[in-house]
């Protein structure tokens, strides 16, 4: 089983959605919510995604398909 | 001596021992390095700093590493150059440059990348990393090249050929990714869970951002140990800001300084400004946006330290000011005419933000104010070939010179007499 620790970015359209519920039922990963911020406009979700890997990687790409920007925890570390 | 102390979640406060580790286990929250300050008091004073080496390992003691074994090529203690006219130029009459083109790799980096790798080595790492498209991959290589570690520097596989070579010379192991600026970063995150590397700005980033701090110290310092009132500082993932204002206000806390709050403002280029953007809505929430830009130094565009650097921007009651490419350009160049300093974009956008702030009044014209020039214009010549002047092109003749001269400067020059 693999982890991946990753921060889901909402737009406002999608933040009344279920997506991380959709995340846990329609794919074999287990979420594990750790940090959020999440208001009327927009949000962000800090969390653990539990799993095989290649179940884990299509789940990401489900959730960047519905919308939400995947970043992983760390933020952008390619630095200039 | 290290007084260095623990990590500390920035999030929830929880501690952790000094490991190579860089997130809380709980909340996910980024850790920092705390210091045991009152060990420090009485101990750590003027007199000493100013007898230890003109690198920034004079500040040990206020570092997370043992300077015995520092990995030193002599980054730090960089020019402070009074500017008076650029100063003039703008009505300031206290303006200085913070030339760190003047470290070895020519940046800042080497600051940051000399405490990583002298603590990469602590921990017993023999592989020194990053992703980088320039200044980083140079002073990790650099470093890694002194220190006796493998060097792995990623690069995305469309950067060109020419910004390898100040990373190539160093002989590192220099990996292409084939992907997206997002699929890079994506891919170094799960290396570093997959091997016991040492990623600089990854899991050593804790040690790695507390040399920015030195910047702090360093000016300090050059102007007679007081603070200045106002610093003007580029932002990319943020944590180059935060960490000059922690540098001053760890001096004020030792009493080395007397504690004045400086004004930290912070310059990001308009293509790529996730901190300004939501420094102008007034918000502490960070939108990531996709960075187009010629300031490529600064393009983060999901930057970890963004809300921390806001935070100290509302503390200090500091501004954000976003600039467009255009004005980068014309910051580079009348840096370098003024001054002589050839700064690469970094510089031109902290340049261009300062004459921003100078127009619409923001700096009483007596400030004391700091421009923190990060790195060197070589790098970044591509930014402003086409914006200069070209050369005369004369036939050996002083008639073809004088009549290009002229053409060019509306007068000859005066002949003796």
């Amino acid at each position: 089983m693999a982890k991946q620790r990753v921060k889901f970015t909402f737009p406002a359209e999608l933040v009344q959605q279920p997506i991380i519920w959709r995340l846990g039922k329609e794919f074999n990963v287990v979420t594990n919510i750790r940090r959020a911020d999440v208001a009327e406009d927009r949000g962000w979700v800090i969390l653990e995604l539990e799993g095989e890997m290649e179940e884990i990687e299509r789940g990401i790409r489900w959730v960047q398909e519905q919308g939400v920007r995947v970043d992983p925890v760390p933020g952008d570390v390619v630095e200039g | 001596m290290s007084f260095a102390k623990n990590l500390r979640c920035r999030e929830c406060n929880r501690l952790y021992p000094l490991e190579p580790i860089y997130v809380c286990e709980f909340c996910f929250g980024p850790l920092e390095v705390t210091y045991d300050y009152e060990a420090m008091r009485g101990r750590v004073t003027r007199e000493r700093i100013e007898r230890g080496p003109l690198t920034i390992w004079r500040y040990a003691d206020l570092l997370p590493a043992h300077a015995d074994a520092a990995v030193d090529i002599g980054a730090g203690f960089t020019p402070l150059l009074p500017a008076p006219n650029l100063g003039r130029a703008l009505g300031l009459r206290n303006l200085y440059l913070k030339n760190d083109c003047a470290n070895p790799t020519w940046s800042f980096k080497d600051r940051v990348v000399s405490v990583a790798a002298t603590k990469a080595k602590e921990f017993g790492f023999d592989t020194l990393a990053c992703a980088s498209t320039g200044n980083l991959a140079n002073s990790v290589a650099a470093h890694a090249a002194r220190a006796g570690l493998q060097a792995l520097v990623f690069v995305p596989a469309d950067l060109e050929q020419g910004k390898v070579v100040g990373s190539a010379i160093y002989g590192p192991t220099l990996v292409a990714v084939e992907g997206s600026y997002d699929d890079v970063n994506r891919l170094c995150s799960e290396l570093t869970e997959k091997y016991r590397w040492a990623f600089v700005n990854i899991n050593v980033r804790p040690y790695y951002a507390e040399g920015s701090k030195t910047l702090g110290y360093e000016v300090c310092e050059q102007l007679g140990w007081r603070a200045p009132d106002h610093c003007i500082v580029p932002m990319a993932s943020g944590s180059l800001f935060t960490k000059i204002y922690k540098g001053i206000k760890e001096l004020a806390w030792l009493g080395l300084i007397e504690w004045r709050r400086p004004r930290m403002s912070g310059a990001q280029a308009l293509g790529c400004s996730p901190i300004v953007e939501a420094w102008e809505r007034q918000s502490f929430d960070i939108r990531p946006q996709r960075p187009r830009t010629i300031a490529k130094s600064l393009a983060i565009g999901n930057p970890a330290d963004g809300f921390y650097a806001l935070k100290v921007m509302a503390e200090t009651e500091g501004y954000g000011v976003a600039v467009t490419d255009d004005e980068i350009i014309e910051g580079m160049k009348l840096l370098a005419e003024t001054e002589g300093v050839f700064a690469e974009t970094a510089g031109g956008v902290v340049i261009a933000a300062l004459r921003r702030l100078a127009r619409e009044g923001r700096i009483d014209p007596d400030e004391v104010v700091v421009a923190f020039i990060t790195g060197a214009g070589l790098k970044t010549q591509e930014a402003v070939q086409g914006a200069l002047a070209e050369p005369l092109l004369v036939k050996p003749s002083i008639a073809s010179f004088e009549e290009a001269f002229g053409r060019r400067r509306g007068v000859l020059p005066a002949a003796r007499s």
